[in-house]
């Protein structure tokens, strides 16, 4: 009985204070082009406050619909801006948490060697019969390598040839497996500490398309989650910048 | 002006799903027929095992075949190895590759009821049509199908029915190609991930009315003989 009610004292005083002591859970929702990345950041997290972190990887429009919709999320990591606003602006999260996490870059990769080359003129010679993209109604790496295509003038020539992965970790499935020759995936898919991983590459220009600005935000659930508080400042320590810029991503 | 092309857009979807359906349903009555019949009538030590191949789908989460189509159609894979070498333009992101992975989806859903049927159906009126010299073929025209016709019906409709609403496949081997691969499942998916509500509830509402139109027509007609696949 003592034990009990010393469990539920400890409960409540953690409930209540933002105490590193107290080791919480937070659920976090991640745009899948930033699983990898998270999944160290989580680790690191875990180790260093003692709060446990449940992450969940997904397309961005649907981590939206699931928040509207009761989902127990406490820190959304999205794709995009324009989400965690409108969370904001609906009152779903906590005014005045969004921040940029991360800037994302643009790759066209193929996983065969010496079939992209570094100016990404193998869009115009055009000897492929698939060209993988991410849904560009719903991921911002789709929007953005559509972007890319009409800024060069080649997404009339290129239209037939596009096939749609539901989000960006689908798209480079679909190159990695070579049922598309090359597609348009995040960097952080294919790039570590440096280097790709195979393949072979060509970072976009940033200049051909909008920055791919990705913003985090505490969600209304998460409001007096101390844990999720305490991972969004972490996600802007220069701890994880180091994390992020391994990546491939800007900050 | 984008309304009306967001909505040609749900018409091509609609279509397409109609045509994949009628495509696949006609291919599932040639294949299942022979099969329910041979599982029916056979003693063969073999019978639990392909009776439990055909039955896979109805227990396996469709990413597992999603998953082993994408990696056996590819370029790599033995199935996008036989279908180059014989021209026969099966590969994943294809009209072709959704109806090969629909076939096998759905298999069930015909093999089933028209094993079932063969089944009720027994040994005696082929019998008699042998001592009345109708040769198999005759027997099976004259004496088995119209035994059956329910049993083909529920088949029919089950697969179809099944096919339209076939998701997790197709969203991975599909590549969501308009007039190509963009079912109506998958369009009702990009229009909840793109926030566009209206339009979801107007295909998904859609599917309810049909869904439902189907099986309470089957069920009203012919309430003995539908029987869901064996769970």
């Amino acid at each position: 009985m003592k034990n009990i009610l010393t469990t539920l004292l400890l409960a409540q005083v953690c409930a209540t204070m933002a105490t590193p002591a107290c080791a919480a859970e937070v659920h976090v929702a991640v745009a899948s082009n930033f699983s990898a990345p998270m999944q160290k950041i989580a680790a690191a997290f875990e180790k260093k406050s003692g709060h446990k972190t449940i992450l969940a990887f997904g397309a961005t429009g649907k981590f939206y619909a699931q928040v509207r919709n009761g989902a127990p999320y406490a820190l959304l990591v999205s794709a995009d801006a324009a989400t965690p606003a409108r969370l904001v602006s609906e009152g779903f999260a906590v005014p005045g948490t969004a921040f940029t996490y991360a800037t994302g870059r643009l790759v066209l990769w193929s996983a065969r060697s010496a079939f992209v080359d570094g100016q990404g003129a193998v869009l115009r010679n055009g000897a492929f019969a698939h060209l993988a993209i991410a849904n560009p109604r719903t991921a911002p790496y789709g929007a953005a390598a559509i972007g890319v295509l009409e800024k060069l003038r080649l997404l009339e020539g290129l239209r037939k040839k596009l096939v749609q992965g539901e989000n960006i970790a689908q798209t480079y499935q679909f190159v990695k497996t070579g049922n598309a020759a090359l597609g348009f995936v995040a960097m952080s898919d294919v790039y570590r500490g440096g280097k790709f991983v195979g393949g072979s590459a060509w970072v976009v220009p940033a200049d051909l398309h909008a920055p791919i600005r990705q913003d985090a935000v505490v969600l209304a659930k998460g409001a007096n989650n101390p844990a999720a508080r305490e991972l969004a400042s972490y996600l802007q320590s220069d701890e994880v910048r180091q994390i992020i810029r391994f990546y491939g991503y800007e900050r | 002006m984008e309304d009306i092309d967001r909505f040609a857009g749900d018409i091509a979807a609609v279509w397409l799903t109609i045509k994949l359906a009628t495509v696949v349903t006609l291919l599932l009555l040639l294949v299942a027929t022979p099969l329910a019949w041979w599982l029916a009538r056979t003693r063969s030590r073999l019978k639990p095992v392909v009776g439990s191949l055909v039955a896979l789908p109805i227990v396996l989460p469709p990413t597992v075949l999603g998953f082993y189509m994408l990696l056996a159609l590819g370029p790599d894979g033995p199935l996008g190895r036989i279908s180059a070498t014989l021209g026969m333009g099966i590969h994943p992101f294809t009209f072709e590759a959704l109806v090969l992975v629909s076939v096998l989806y759905s298999m069930p859903f015909a093999v089933q009821p028209l094993q079932n049927a063969f089944e009720a159906i027994g040994k005696r009126p082929l019998e008699v049509a042998a001592t009345l010299r109708a040769s198999p073929w005759d027997s099976f025209w004259t004496v088995v199908v119209p035994l059956a016709r329910p049993g083909f019906l529920s088949a029919a409709v089950l697969g179809f029915a099944h096919t339209v609403g076939e998701f997790g496949v197709v969203l991975m081997i599909g590549g969501n190609i308009p007039d190509e691969t963009r079912v109506v499942s998958v369009q009702i998916y990009d229009h909840v991930e793109a926030m566009a509500y209206t339009q979801a509830h107007w295909l998904a509402g859609g599917m309810l009315v049909f869904s439902f139109v189907v099986l309470f027509a089957l069920y009203t007609l012919y309430p003995q003989s539908i029987r869901s696949p064996r769970s």
